[in-house]
């Protein structure tokens, strides 16, 4: 049985390590919001200078100053502080942010990525992903593991316009996770009942135990 | 010691003698801090061949709200400077795009860290810097970058505007800006690095004095027009289920 996406998110949260500044990039990371951390003190940073948000709001109990880079209403537990973009980006320059979790069109075996221009656009969807990229000390992706069509999305190298080159220390997918050694993905764990054949036939690169 | 006013009628005057060929910065991220009644007074202003500097060119979200798209629609735009030119979802078009695509409107893209950086600089009277964002990517081909302390950097140049659009929650006579929450983001740089700064304050204008020396977000020497929002429906108030 192939993760599913809850189940992505939750164990690519077990590599956090206690007291981690996190920051999410849209879509599916998002789901890491969801998952219990335990005894572990994480904080999450979002691009817009909210620094130490908590859930989504419930229903009825939204604030519409307050939302996350993803545009979710979230909440800020005590403790939480607001800086403007120039600080965020600060932040996130100068190393203070220990992890991004982002999603991709593709992550490469040697450690590249691209998730923000796609074939015969001709604007872009960069964000924050390039500055969090360059200078977070980890970079996670979290993706499928194939497109609609079946091609695979973990390749040897990009095809599509990189984020940025080298950065990559974890992927997730449904159907495992996965350390880009540079020449290759090395697999760190299945998804239950996942083979290695399957993820060899599914992906565009070597694949190691 | 008098003080002259800096709080003006209404939308129209506010925006009144923006010329043609200004850079034009809109605050705001997703909702919070988006210039959304002052923007719908440039439409109607129309001074044209904008440069305009955002973090998104708006949309493709429903209902609309007046935003750099609808410029763009409105033909008053030359140029847009944002870290989103396409759509997130390769599914969805923004407005803007069909103009892009034929040509009748220029884009630069730039990631979100390196923009809020180049207005900060602008700000700061710092004419360029260097940062790793973009290294390595198509945005840095033939352009200048240099090895600090072994490591590539990408030279980015001060990006300073003639007019900054925001939106804050509390001013004061004296032009003093207060924002809350997520409000923030963009506003107090774009400020910083523009000649003229106009903002559309949520709450009655305040007394100079009423905010707290220690709690102004944006001084009020680099603020110039103040708009009071009149309740809904005379102004544009974003409800929740617009990004629901």
């Amino acid at each position: 049985m192939p993760w599913s996406r809850p189940q992505m998110a939750e164990r690519l949260a077990r590599e956090f390590q206690d007291g981690w500044i996190v920051n999410l990039g849209v879509g599916m990371p998002t789901l890491i919001t969801d998952v219990p951390m335990g005894d572990k003190e994480i904080t999450f940073h979002a691009e817009n200078g909210v620094i130490g948000f908590g859930p989504v709001a419930p229903e009825g109990q939204e604030d519409i100053h307050l939302v996350d880079a993803s545009r979710r209403y979230v909440t800020l537990p005590p403790g939480a502080a607001i800086v403007d973009h120039a600080d965020s980006f600060a932040l996130i320059r100068s190393g203070r942010i220990d992890v991004t979790v982002l999603g991709t069109y593709e992550a490469a075996a040697n450690r590249d990525f691209a998730n923000w221009k796609v074939k015969g656009s001709k604007g872009g969807v960069i964000g924050g992903a390039m500055d969090l990229a360059a200078c977070a000390k980890n970079v996670f992706l979290m993706m499928e593991h194939r497109t609609r069509d079946g091609s695979p999305r973990l390749l040897a190298q990009c095809s599509l316009p990189v984020t940025a080159r080298g950065r990559v220390n974890l992927v997730v997918t449904e159907l495992g996770l996965f350390e880009p050694t540079g020449t290759a993905f090395k697999v760190r764990e299945l998804a239950p009942g996942v083979t290695m054949d399957e993820v060899r036939a599914a992906t565009g690169a070597p694949v190691t135990e | 010691m008098a003080r002259r006013s800096k709080v003006v009628a209404d939308f129209d005057a506010a925006v009144a003698g923006i010329e043609d060929g200004s850079t034009i910065a809109f605050g705001g991220f997703a909702l919070p801090g988006s210039p959304f009644n002052l923007t719908a007074a440039l439409l109607r202003q129309g001074a044209k061949r904008l440069v305009c500097v955002g973090n998104t060119t708006g949309g493709p979200r429903k209902p609309r709200n007046p935003d750099i798209g609808m410029l763009v629609e409105n033909g008053q735009v030359a140029k847009v400077i944002c870290s989103f030119t396409a759509a997130p979802r390769a599914s969805d078009v923004l407005p803007f795009t069909p103009y892009y695509e034929r040509g009748e409107v220029d884009a630069e893209t730039v990631p979100q860290g390196t923009l809020a950086e180049r207005l900060r600089a602008a700000g700061a009277g710092v004419p360029a810097f260097y940062t790793p964002a973009g290294v390595g990517t198509e945005l840095a081909e033939g352009r200048e970058t240099r090895v600090i302390n072994g490591r590539e950097y990408l030279l980015e140049y001060a990006l300073p505007c003639d007019v900054a659009l925001l939106r804050c929650y509390q001013a004061d006579e004296a032009g003093n800006l207060r924002f809350r929450r997520a409000q923030r983001n963009f506003g107090p740089i774009m400020a910083m690095a523009s000649k003229l700064v106009i903002v559309e304050v949520e709450e009655p204008i305040l007394p100079a004095g009423a905010i707290d020396p220690d709690d102004v977000h944006t001084p009020g020497i680099l603020v110039h027009r103040l708009v009071h929002i009149p309740p809904a429906p005379a102004a544009i108030w974003p409800t929740l289920k617009e990004t629901r």
